[in-house]
């Protein structure tokens, strides 16, 4: 049982307790200001460590994985708002949806190496907008409201959105738990195989076109879900916000910084960029710079630190190999 | 049916500028295998020093088409020191990123200071009307100017020591430098007339539609699907390349809604790079 012998190593627990952390400490002083900004930790862990299935392991680069997200909204939000379904199974299908879809494109797209896929993803986010903007029941470019009955189920906006809080941070421990699971199995070393020399791969047996596949609708699934939960949180979609750029971006920033290809690495990326945009935010000069700083941000990790902070950790550590993912 | 004939014409001369788009992009690409990111952004710079230029000093749309070209020029010698000369003969995943990081920069200082406003420069200049139909004479003008700078670099990659230099790095760079040919200082001219070029076709892409700073994204996809008709690294290819998706778009435009006609590009973009892996007009690898 290979979930077993994940359970007897020390990193299965560390991601335990960091789940933990998330979820009592908001609900420790009734702390809503923290929880929102610890609901957002997550979004980006969520987004970052998806990401980092694609880009760390199989070395292929998605600028689109936004589409994931925004799909993912628009499922779900359609599904509660015109068939009145609850907030439960809206999420699981828009995953599911968003995850079937993405493997019968992966299946095509993938079958493009690596700079020419990196291409076709910034197409697809095109296409899928074009796609939002245009199909009528999901209001066009005016988007969808949902009223303010959805909340009911749950006794109240306020009570609502402690329930969507838990339901994140278990979002983020499931992302964490299939990166780790993934990392350590037959399917992640294939991964891995196909990041380093996908030829070589090929040729020692890993199914490529299978496994690149495989990897993109599973990267789509948590993302998607994520994304059902944000939007039926603000009650409210469109597509200019459910496939904003700049959200991959900082996915793509996140996993980048913390060290590709690593568990804990993207997690501590999430965090500390988290962190300094909300520090950047509460000064008014540099909310209108967040794209720059993003971008000059990225451009350093990609120019000075390629491998990220967990390269550094591991090269100054180097013990902490054994027991970090 | 004329009216479709009138529109595929039209589609022709956009395509021209197109390809006059991506021939700055694949130039890049083929001697470098770089795929320059930030090349949205730099059509839409060329479209906002358009547009600054004219505002101004008043003066005529093309007369801003040298400055925008000598400016482009130094714009990307900057950015092959900033973001690409370390990243030469390293996977292209890692130069991927790092002008995607410039992009961002660049769209995130233009978002500040402009906003996403639309922006639109008049150009009167006569057209030709052939029964019913009138072919804006700003189309035919942009379609004269880039076949004539498309021309010009031919003409520099073939006829001049420095342009044989860029095609003999792009067949094989040790061999350019052993026999003495500064390789560094040549991969930096060539992004500079990269990036001066995708500067001027996006003066002259602004002559022809309004714009917002965020036009680049469509843009520099329509340049990757000419690049891949085209050929990759073949600037002649991507002249070509450009002339088709300018037929195919004038003989989709009267029937599909302009939103459409980016995602039906994005799926031949993907059809033919599924069944031609080298690009449809592909040539000998370093044929440039």
């Amino acid at each position: 049982m290979p979930l077993l012998r994940l359970m007897r190593r020390p990193f299965f627990w560390i991601i335990a307790v960091a789940i933990a952390v998330f979820a009592i400490s908001p609900v420790i002083g009734n702390d809503v200001e923290l929880r929102e900004s610890l609901l957002l930790d997550a979004l980006y862990i969520t987004l970052a460590s998806n990401l980092n299935l694609m880009l760390g392991y199989a070395g292929y680069i998605n600028f689109g994985s936004i589409v994931f997200f925004g799909l993912g909204g628009y499922v779900c939000v359609w599904l509660v708002n015109a068939y009145h379904w609850t907030l439960g199974p809206s999420l699981f299908v828009a995953g599911i949806c968003v995850s079937v879809l993405a493997l019968i494109f992966g299946l095509g797209i993938l079958r493009l190496r690596g700079a020419f896929f990196a291409l076709s993803t910034i197409g697809i986010v095109e296409a899928v907008q074009a796609f939002a903007e245009n199909f009528s029941p999901w209001g066009g470019s005016s988007g969808i409201y949902l009223s303010s009955e959805i909340f009911k189920p749950f006794g109240g906006p306020a009570h609502a959105l402690w329930v969507i809080y838990f339901i994140m941070v278990g979002v983020m421990g499931l992302s964490l738990y299939l990166s780790y699971f993934i990392k350590t199995s037959k399917f992640g070393l294939g991964l891995l195989a196909i990041g380093q020399n996908e030829d070589a791969a090929a040729i020692l047996g890993v199914p490529t076109p299978l496994y690149k596949a495989m990897v993109y609708s599973a990267s789509a699934f948590l993302p998607a879900i994520a994304g059902g939960l944000y939007f039926f949180k603000s009650a409210f979609i469109q597509p200019s916000d459910a496939f904003d750029l700049s959200l991959s971006t900082e996915a793509l920033v996140v996993a980048m910084l913390g060290g590709q290809g690593t568990v804990t690495g993207v997690a501590l990326g999430a965090y500390l960029y988290e962190e300094l945009r909300g520090y950047l935010l509460t000064t008014a000069t540099f909310s209108n710079f967040q794209l720059v700083i993003s971008g000059a941000l990225l451009l350093l990790i990609v120019l000075f630190f390629p491998s990220g902070l967990m390269g550094f950790i591991y090269s100054r550590f180097p013990r902490t190999q054994k027991v970090l993912e | 049916m004329l009216g479709i004939l009138a529109s595929i014409i039209d589609g022709v001369l956009v395509g021209l500028v197109y390809g006059l788009a991506a021939m700055g992009l694949t130039l890049i690409w083929g001697v470098m295998d770089v795929i320059n990111l930030t090349h949205g952004a730099m059509i839409v710079a060329g479209m906002f020093g358009l547009f600054l230029l004219v505002n101004a000093l008043g003066v005529s749309a093309y007369v801003t088409l040298p400055p925008v070209l000598i400016g482009g020029f130094f714009v990307g010698a900057l950015l092959y020191w900033v973001a690409i000369h370390r990243m030469v003969g390293r996977p292209p995943l890692m130069s991927l990123l790092s002008t995607f990081a410039v992009n961002l920069m660049l769209i995130g200082i233009g978002t500040a200071v402009w906003g996403t406003a639309l922006f639109n420069v008049e150009v009167s200049v006569p057209g030709i009307t052939i029964g019913r139909y009138t072919f804006p004479g700003a189309h035919i003008v942009a379609a004269v100017l880039a076949a004539v700078i498309a021309a010009a670099l031919y003409l520099f990659l073939h006829h001049t020591r420095l342009g044989k230099a860029v095609r003999a790095v792009a067949n094989n760079r040790e061999a350019a430098e052993l026999v003495g040919i500064p390789t560094t200082r040549v991969l930096a001219v060539t992004v500079g007339c990269g990036v001066a070029i995708a500067g001027v076709s996006g003066v002259l892409i602004g002559t022809l539609f309004p714009f917002t700073i965020l036009s680049g994204d469509g843009y520099q996809l329509k340049s990757f699907v000419v690049t891949v008709l085209g050929g990759f690294g073949n600037p002649v290819g991507a002249l070509l390349g450009g002339v088709a998706l300018g037929l195919l778009e004038g003989a989709v435009t009267p029937f599909v809604p302009v939103s459409w006609t980016l995602v039906i590009e994005f799926v031949l973009f993907v059809l033919v790079l599924i069944a031609f892996p080298g690009g449809l007009f592909a040539s000998r690898r370093g044929a440039m």
